[in-house]
């Protein structure tokens, strides 16, 4: 203590001294490689295997990409423009383009009627999956599978507009009558349904398909990857409907409906959709009425419909179960009836947490329409194996071709993917 | 509840049978009892007339019949002489067999895939995502196609590998990869104890069986004797030793020998050989579920509560431990489920055999037997009820299995 008063002092510092700045393998690029590549021996050792299989992977293939031939007429021209380098052959994609997208047998001057329904099916979605577009949107909704049916198939306007007609006086019988009865208003509507389309396709002249605007184009004629798209897009959207009514007759008191609804459910997620569509192309001819000829998209579309409702059941039902039962109770003693407590308060909560689960069944829905190139129908994956690659002039390109056709199922499902994480962040009402 | 007085019975109007709740469940079974038993009698009634009009009954005695048909992959003898029913038995045990070994496969590729997704090191777990999300998004159509394409089209023909100038060659001098399929060696014993061969190879199950009690009943005298003492004995040497003793000598004795393929003529013979459609699908379902298997996997270790890490941790347990003891006891409640579910879904999507060419129940009895003997709608129901009965059987395990792990609460 004396010692520092006697002295006089040496140094007082006048200020802070600013920090140094921190040293150059903790800051920056340097350190975040050695945080997350090179933090320990395993990793590293991790790192440069990944490294390598990735020079692998793209020595492999940038090449063949890059020198790919893009304009030739068969593949032994496309060897010829090589010379011998390593390339792809994707000219059999710009050549056969029409085919993979729409099947050989679609009309080339009506490829633009798909692809005007594609650009509205588009337009109809949009209100479906983005709810902040105006509610107005969703009446070109309800008319688009009308408009899309005439657009592919073609023929004569009547039928679809009798169609649309239909469903038009079912859901005003059902406004009428609904608002008393659920019961009264749903069977209303089905009868109203049934006897407009009976009377009104009774009504339809025989000549009616051969002076349309738009040429008739047989359900056997679809084919390309726009076969996959109307398969994925029409049955997801049938199975929502079925599956939730699945899921509700699952959960219901009544011992008869539970029970035919619980072995509906079992039997189809019981056996692969392969025997199902082996079921549409073979069986299920023998239990229509004997002179009636329904075609086979028909048929396919009935059995996938079966196949994804009964997934979709399932994570309905999951849905339903999260649910805390002081919800119902909740409903009961505001005094709703059934329909109404569904409608109102169990389902919109319920369908909010299935949400993820739906998006994947219809993902892997659009995944499995691929199979009906199994019972020879030609979708994508029947085109490629089928006619593609059996003709003289591209027979053995198949890394181009199933490239392609798993390029755009990985973009569509991805994208739905994605779609789904957002959707969830979006509905999120949870404070986290 | 009993202080209610039951409604007078005299006055039961018709409007009770649809707005009183009392009857209102009873009206609508009734109803829906009617509706069911009316498209029943409708589509059974089709169906009889159909069948008449074509001249067909429904019959299973075409079983029977002599098949007509080869089969290349097969377990159980079998040739175009046998029975249809004996067909579709090869393809049952066709299809157990590529499920089985699919399900071990994608197994170790999804738990693999799935922890390293996981790791701290970046550029890893973002190759395991591009794995996960590029396998996910594809159909397994594809890649069953894409492989079957590799091994018929990359893979080179026998004559590749003859002569001094050949420009493939055997891998080990044991295992040949062609375009006809892969050549594996076969083991062989010279002196079994059994004539037959099959019982030889329980023996050696039984054996297998006998040393994994063994481990089991030394761990779990370990388990106590560091109960008592606190000290763990080391257990790792003598459990090798269990598992390996036994078995060296059961080799030694049945003189195992192995039949390596050779190149004989136009094509090899000897050895196992494993047809190209069988490693298509095999392959392709494992690595195409294993993306599904790997997701569930990260799932459940994300699942575990990271106090239960670090009470474990405050314990004094060190990582091994944890892992062992805390972590993967939980963990598993929640992955076990969702992969018995992707077993279920490979058994199902071996039916894709089909479009390969493989041998399976449906290829057998839904494709070639169909198609030969017209009988539609008997093969398509005997093919379902196998599945059926595959999948119940499946699940019926599986919730055994989460009865038995359940949360027991209270």
């Amino acid at each position: 203590m004396s010692d520092q008063t006697t002295n006089p002092i040496a140094f007082v510092a006048e200020g802070t001294i600013p920090p140094s700045p921190p040293p150059a393998n903790e800051v920056g690029v340097v350190k975040w490689l050695r945080e997350n590549l090179f933090s320990g021996v395993t990793n590293t050792i991790l790192t440069v295997l990944s490294l390598v299989l990735i020079y692998i992977l793209l020595k492999n293939t940038l090449p063949w990409i890059l020198n790919g031939v893009w304009n030739a007429n068969s593949l032994a021209e496309c060897r010829e423009i090589l010379d011998g380098k390593t390339g792809a052959c994707f000219a059999v994609l710009t050549e056969r383009w029409p085919q993979l997208i729409y099947g050989f047998k679609y009309p080339a001057d009506a490829y633009w009627r798909p692809n005007l329904a594609f650009v509205l099916m588009l337009v109809a979605l949009a209100p479906v999956l983005f709810f902040d577009l105006p509610r107005k949107m969703l009446l070109f909704t309800a008319v688009y599978p009308f408009v899309a049916f005439w657009l592919i198939w073609g023929g004569t306007i009547l039928v679809p507009l009798v169609a649309l007609v239909g469903f038009i006086a079912a859901g005003a019988v059902f406004q009428k009558l609904g608002n008393n009865s659920f019961a009264a208003g749903f069977f209303g509507a089905i009868v109203t349904a049934l006897v407009i389309w009976n009377v009104g396709g009774a009504l339809i002249p025989e000549s009616a398909s051969e002076n349309a605007w738009l040429t008739a184009v047989p359900s056997r004629d679809l084919g390309g990857f726009m076969l996959n798209m109307m398969l994925g897009v029409t049955c997801v959207s049938l199975s929502v409907p079925l599956g939730i009514a699945l899921a509700l007759g699952r959960q219901s008191n009544m011992p008869l409906i539970k029970w035919v609804c619980v072995i509906f459910i079992e039997f189809i997620r019981g056996v692969p959709l392969i025997t199902l569509l082996f079921v549409a192309s073979v069986m299920l001819a023998y239990f229509f009425p004997p002179d009636s000829t329904v075609d086979l998209f028909l048929r396919v579309v009935i059995m996938i419909t079966m196949f994804s409702a009964a997934y979709i059941a399932e994570v309905i039902r999951g849905g339903l179960a999260a649910l805390p039962r002081g919800q119902y109770e909740a409903a009961d003693s505001l005094g709703l009836d059934y329909p109404q407590a569904m409608r109102l308060i169990i389902l919109p909560q319920a369908l909010k947490i299935s949400i993820p689960g739906i998006v994947n069944v219809a993902v892997g829905l659009f995944k499995d329409t691929t199979l009906v190139s199994v019972i020879s129908m030609f979708d994508l994956v029947g085109m490629i194996r089928g006619p593609i690659l059996a003709s003289t002039e591209w027979n053995g390109v198949y890394w181009e071709l199933l490239g392609f056709a798993a390029l755009l199922f990985f973009v569509v499902c991805y994208g739905i993917s994605q779609y789904s994480q957002w959707l969830e962040r979006r509905l999120a009402t949870d404070h986290r | 509840m009993s202080t209610m007085t039951d409604p007078p019975k005299a006055d039961f109007r018709l409007s009770m049978l649809i707005n009183d709740t009392r009857y209102r469940s009873l009206t609508f079974q009734v109803i829906a009892a009617i509706v069911i038993a009316l498209s029943i009698w409708y589509l059974g009634n089709n169906l009889i007339q159909n069948l008449r009009a074509a001249g067909l009954n429904i019959s299973y005695s075409f079983l029977g019949d002599s098949s007509g048909y080869d089969i290349n992959q097969r377990l159980i003898e079998y040739d175009s002489q046998s029975s249809h029913g004996r067909a579709a038995v090869v393809g049952i045990l066709n299809t157990l067999l590529v499920a089985f070994l699919a399900c071990i496969t994608a197994t170790v590729f999804g738990v693999i895939a799935g922890v390293l997704r996981l790791s701290n090191n970046w550029l890893v777990s973002k190759l395991m995502a591009v794995y996960v999300e590029i396998f996910r998004n594809i159909p397994v159509l594809i890649w069953i196609i894409i492989i079957f394409t590799i091994m018929t089209a990359v893979l080179p023909a026998p004559r590749a590998f003859r002569g001094d100038a050949a420009t493939s060659s055997m891998l080990f001098d044991a295992f040949a990869f062609t375009n006809r399929g892969v050549y594996i060696p076969r083991p062989e014993f010279a002196n079994g104890l059994f004539g037959a061969t099959i019982l030889n190879w329980l023996l050696v199950i039984v054996v297998l069986i006998g040393s994994w009690f063994a481990s089991h009943e030394i761990e779990k005298r370990a388990t106590l004797k560091q109960e008592e003492t606190g000290e763990r004995p080391k257990t790792f040497l003598v459990k090798l030793a269990v598992w390996l003793v036994p078995f060296a000598l059961l080799m030694l004795i049945m003189g195992l020998t192995w039949d390596i393929p050779a190149l004989k003529g136009f094509n090899f013979s000897g050895g196992i050989k494993v047809g190209g459609p069988l490693i298509a699908l095999w392959f392709a379902l494992s690595i195409y579920t294993g993306a599904f298997i790997a997701e569930n996997v990260r799932a459940g270790i994300q699942a575990i509560n990271k106090g239960q890490t670090e009470a474990a941790a405050a314990l004094g347990l060190r990582p091994g431990r944890i892992m062992n003891l805390v972590v993967l006891p939980q963990a598993l409640r929640v992955i076990i489920p969702p992969l018995i579910s992707q077993y279920l879904n490979i058994t199902k999507n071996s039916s894709l055999a089909i479009a390969v060419g493989y041998a399976d129940i449906t290829a057998t009895l839904g494709g070639i037997t169909l198609n030969q003997t017209g009988r539609a709608i008997e093969c398509v129901l005997l093919l379902m009820l196998f599945y059926l009965t595959a999948s119940l059987l499946i699940s019926m395990a599986m919730n055994i299995y989460n009865a038995s792990v359940k949360l027991k609460e209270r």
